[in-house]
This record gives C-alpha cells, structure tokens and sequence, in this order.
C-alpha cells in the first residue's frame, strides 16, 4: 500500500508557505482542531460534570441560606463569618492545619532517614524497599482499622505493649482529648513517610556519585556530605512532596471518619469532618459549602505558593 | 566483599558499613524498620486465619489456625462488598484509562487554540477533590445537569465521577509526546485517518505508560471513600472499605471478620503493585512532577 512518491499537497513546507497554499492549510488546521476537540470531549464534559459545576454551586451556596423546596435564600457573606468566627469552626481549622503541618513535616523528615537508610541497588535492599511501602499502597479504610486495634487503649493493647517495655503508658491513645489528635497525626506520617520515601530514594539516585568522592577526597564528615552535597541536590524533590503536600494536606478526612469520627470531645475535629457532618447529617449546606469553599482557598493558595517557590529554585 | 560498592555509592554510605559490627548494626535496623512498617499489614493476614477473640489482639505469630473468620465475614456480606469493588474499579478504571488516552492524543499530538487553557484547567482540577466538593457534589449526583439522572444509591454514581482523572491524563500525554512524528505522518501518507493513527499507531506505543496509568487509577478508585460514602444508600451498594466499619464486631468470632475482610481489601493493590512496581515507581515521580 506504500506510495513511493508523496502527494504534491505535502510539499507545502512551513517555512515558505506558497500563494495558493495557505486556504487548503487552513481547512486542514480546522479539520486538525475539530479532532482535537472531538478526543478532549469526554475529559472535559466529566470535569465540568463532576468538578466545575460541583465547584461553581459551592460557590453559590456558600451565599445562601439553601432551603430545599423552599428556594435558596440571599444572606451574604454571613454562612462566612460563621466560618470564621463559631468556635466549633475555628478549633476545626486549628487542628486542620496542625495536623496537615505535622503530617508533612513528619512525613518528608521520616521518609528522608528512610531514603538515606534504605538507599542501595543491593538486592535486599529493594526487598525491604517493597515492604516498606506497603502501607502507602493499601486502602485507607484497612489501615485506620488495624490501627483502631493496635492503638487499643487497655495495657493489653500492642502498641501500649510496646511502649509498656521502656516504662511509658498505658496510654489511652484515640479515645482522650489529650493524645487523639497525636495518634491520628502518628497514622498519617506512618503512611505518608514511605510514600515520600520512594520518591527521595529517585532523587538520590540521580546524585552526581563523584560529588561524593570529591566529598571524601576533601576529608568531608558524613555530616558535612549531606548538608553541603545531598540536601542541595534533593531540592526539587522536596518541591515535589511539597506541592503534593499543599494539594493533599488540608482535604484530611478519611481517617479522621474512621478513627475518631472528630471525637473525642470535638479534639480531633477537622474541617472535612465538620462540614461533612454539618451538610449531609444537619442539613446545614449553606455553612457547610461556605467551610469547603474556605479550604479550596487555602488549597489553591498553598499549591501556588508552592509552586512560585518551585519556580525560584529552578531558575537559581 | 562488597565489591565496587563503596562509600560514595550512596548518600550515607549505610549500606556499605565494613565490618561485622556493621553488619549487625544494618540487620539490627533493617529488621525494626521492616517490623514497624510491614508488621501490622502482616498482622492482618495471621489474624484473619487466627481465633483472635480479644478485640485488642493482633498478632505476627498466628494461633489456632481457623478458617471460621471468613465463614463469618461471607455470612455478611463481604462477597457482594467486594464484588461491588471490583464493578466500580473495573468500570471506572476502563473509563478512566479511555478517556485518559482519548484526551492525552489530543493534548500531545494536535495544536490547537485554546490548548493551553485545556492544560490550565485539568492541572485546576487536582485541586478539586471529592472532598473538597462533597457537598455540592452530592447534589449534583442525585440530579445530573441536562439529562436529569439520579446517581445516588446505583454503583454507576461511583464509577462515573472518577472516569476524568487528570494525573492520568497528564502522565499518558507526556509519554505521547515522545512517540516521533515521523511514524504519524508516513501513515497519514498512507490515507490513515486521526482514528486510525491513534487506535494502531499511537496507542500500541504506548504500553508503559498505560501500565502506569492502570495501577495508579487502580489504587485511586479501590481508595475512593468519600465518593462511595455519599452515593452508597444502603449496605447494599457499600463497597468494600466502606463496609470494614460496619464489621468491627461480630458475635461469633471478634474481631476476626473485620480481620478477614480487611485482607480481602487490602490484597487486590497489594498484588497490583507487587506485579507491577517498575511502573508504580515510574510514576510516583512522574505525578510529582504534575503536582
């Protein structure tokens, strides 16, 4: 089927468009774009389903008194103000915020021993590598229930167990207002370090290995080696777990739900967690949709935030 | 010994400690590492074939070996929970990966105006999670725009919303981009039209990068909670990570039904990703990059 000589129509080079050429490129440019938007289709009609118009009607109910079958009443900025003002709101967004800083913070630095620890092409290193990960990789619903049963608060409990041998404990772990926001913290940075992990031990593999001969040539301290060499290198990963940090670190609720539902006494609160039980138990949809909206600020604030900072490292 | 493999081999030099002192210090830690991050996903599965009537009990040494827990955790349910499971992951995952190439060949091989507010918008949508939108998002499942559908309480309602995801559209468009334009264009010579091109030419090179998309929109949709929680009506349509909080106590058996149906749920990704790693680490950075 193979022509040997290629049709005249393809001599029409970029460079030097010919009188006469240019309309049969336009209607083969048009015919190019109508493709292009014909395998865009599903995508976008899907995103414009289930996320824009999502978004745009949270927008919209965030300014409304929303009264199912009676109409949608105009209040303002005032499902807002009770955002930022109801202390139930307020203690949400602190431990929000707490615990989406700790989590990433743990994460990353746990995750960076890991890598240092765990870096290697040995091969029983990839073993340890592989069930490491493993939490990263099941359902979040399993590990919040396994550690339901670990975090078991009677001195029988495993984990109370185990601190029991160096003389700490029993605590009581999810179910005091003391330790439950801790607990659940100490869950996130369990999942999230190898997770993190992974993605260091690709950036220390792309580490110039001369570097660190050099390093040991010029009598550098292991210290030294990793301040002065390894810490420079990683930057752009570090602006790859922060972005997904800023992107994944405000929505928490999945293992809030699970674990303490926000108990005990509201000291595990989150902002999800209120404005789930707020929209979808209390009917309460105007100030749930005004507390989601806040937190798709904060979101998009901290991505480009991120992202300006990302943007500065690179073009040092 | 440890030949080649030095000191500057890595960025601690861990690895390469001399010695047998430095032997016992890496087993030492290799073997706390792996306890605390392996040993309570290894707990599930001694567990889940153990007699665990104490509702604090978990275990790495199994004792009396039963099967009883699964009896019990079948008797409710967990079969259709998990078969529930795979039609959403099954049917979101084909979605998925469909639509994922469908708009990835036009992002990678066509120029066309308006292409860089396309990409703006799908990067926007990273920003959309279902939690985020849980809320209104609930409302527009239960009536549908334009053709005024009622998602709420059927699976199709789980697996439509997850069908556009734009890592996977992003990470499959960067892959395209690289095919040459060369095998393209000696095949439109050849009369081959967009369809053709895509369907035998494109897509066929594309392989690694749809086994990254797979087991990355695998794990995605077998972790969906929200999504289920807000279209599930009754335990009828739960799936199955939804359904571990309903069995957390069983009169017969404790805590092992949850034990059994936790194994249940966790086994699919794990086997997925076992089977499939070189992919999942090719995309863990490959996603980074796209936030």
């Amino acid at each position: 089927m193979r022509t040997a000589a290629a049709p005249p129509a393809h001599q029409t080079t970029e460079a030097a468009p010919r009188v006469g050429a240019s309309p049969r490129r336009f209607t083969r440019n048009l015919r190019g774009h109508t493709v292009a938007w014909l395998f865009l289709t599903p995508a976008l009609l899907l995103f414009l389903v289930f996320k824009f118009i999502p978004m745009i009607r949270g927008i919209e109910m965030s300014f409304h008194d929303v009264r199912p079958y009676l109409g949608d009443r105009w209040v303002g900025v005032d499902n807002y103000v009770r955002v930022l003002t109801d202390e139930a709101f307020l203690s949400a967004i602190n431990h929000t915020v707490v615990l989406a800083v700790g989590q990433t913070v743990g994460s990353i630095a746990l995750g960076f021993v890991l890598a240092l620890l765990l870096e290697g092409t040995v091969g029983h290193l990839w073993f340890i590598r592989t069930a490491v990960f493993l939490p990263a990789i099941v359902t979040m619903a399993v590990i919040t229930e396994v550690w339901r049963i670990l975090y078991y608060p009677s001195p029988d409990g495993v984990v109370n167990g185990i601190i029991g041998w160096f003389g700490a404990g029993p605590s009581q772990f999810l179910n005091s207002p003391d330790t439950s926001l801790m607990s659940v913290m100490a869950v996130g940075i369990w999942r999230g370090a190898p997770y993190d992990m992974m993605i260091i031990i690709a950036g220390l593999a792309g580490v110039d290995r001369t570097l660190y001969e050099a390093a040991d040539v010029d009598g550098a301290t292991t210290r030294q080696r990793l301040w002065h060499v390894t810490l420079p290198a990683l930057r752009p990963v570090f602006a790859i777990l922060l972005t997904l940090a800023a992107i994944r670190g405000l929505r928490v609720f999945t293992e809030i739900f699970i674990l303490t539902n926000g108990g005990p006494n509201g000291s595990t609160e989150v902002l999800m967690t209120l404005v789930y039980k707020l929209g979808l138990e209390r009917n309460e949809l105007g100030v749930a949709a005004a507390g989601s909206v806040v937190l798709l600020v904060a979101t998009v604030v901290l991505t480009v935030a991120v992202q300006v900072w990302r943007a500065k490292g690179a073009r040092r | 010994m440890n030949r080649g493999y030095t000191r500057a081999d890595s960025a601690l030099g861990f690895s390469a400690l001399p010695g047998a002192a430095g032997r016992l210090v890496r087993v030492a830690v290799y073997t706390l590492i792996v306890f605390v991050f392996a040993g309570p996903l290894v707990a599930v599965i001694v567990g889940s074939v153990s007699r665990v009537p104490d509702p604090s009990g978990l275990s790495l040494i199994p004792t009396d070996f039963t099967l009883e827990n699964f009896a019990a955790a079948i008797e409710r349910d967990v079969l259709l929970y998990l078969l529930n499971s795979f039609i959403v992951v099954g049917g979101g995952l084909a979605l998925q990966i469909l639509v994922s190439v469908s708009a990835a060949y036009a992002l990678a091989r066509k120029k066309f105006p308006g292409m860089r507010l396309v990409l703006l918008l799908i990067l926007s949508t990273m920003m959309l999670p279902e939690e985020i939108l849980a809320i209104p998002l609930s409302l527009v499942l239960s009536d549908v725009p334009v053709v005024h559908v009622n998602l709420i309480g059927s699976l199709v309602g789980m697996i439509v919303p997850v069908g556009a995801w734009g890592f996977s559209i992003l990470v499959m468009a960067e892959f395209m981009k690289e095919i040459p334009m060369e095998l393209e264009e000696a095949a439109r010579i050849d009369g081959a039209g967009d369809l053709r091109i895509f369907w035998s030419i494109v897509l066929p090179l594309c392989k690694p990068a749809l086994g990254v998309i797979a087991i990355f929109g695998f794990t995605m949709i077998w972790d969906q909670y929200m999504l289920p929680l807000l279209v599930a009506q009754d335990a009828s349509q739960f799936t199955l990570p939804l359904a571990l909080r309903t069995l957390r106590h069983d009169e017969q058996v404790g805590t092992g039904a949850l034990l059994a149906a936790a194994l249940l749920a966790m086994l699919p990704s794990v086997l997925m990703f076992l089977a499939m790693q070189r992919q999942f680490v090719k995309g863990l950075t490959a996603g980074g990059v796209k936030g």
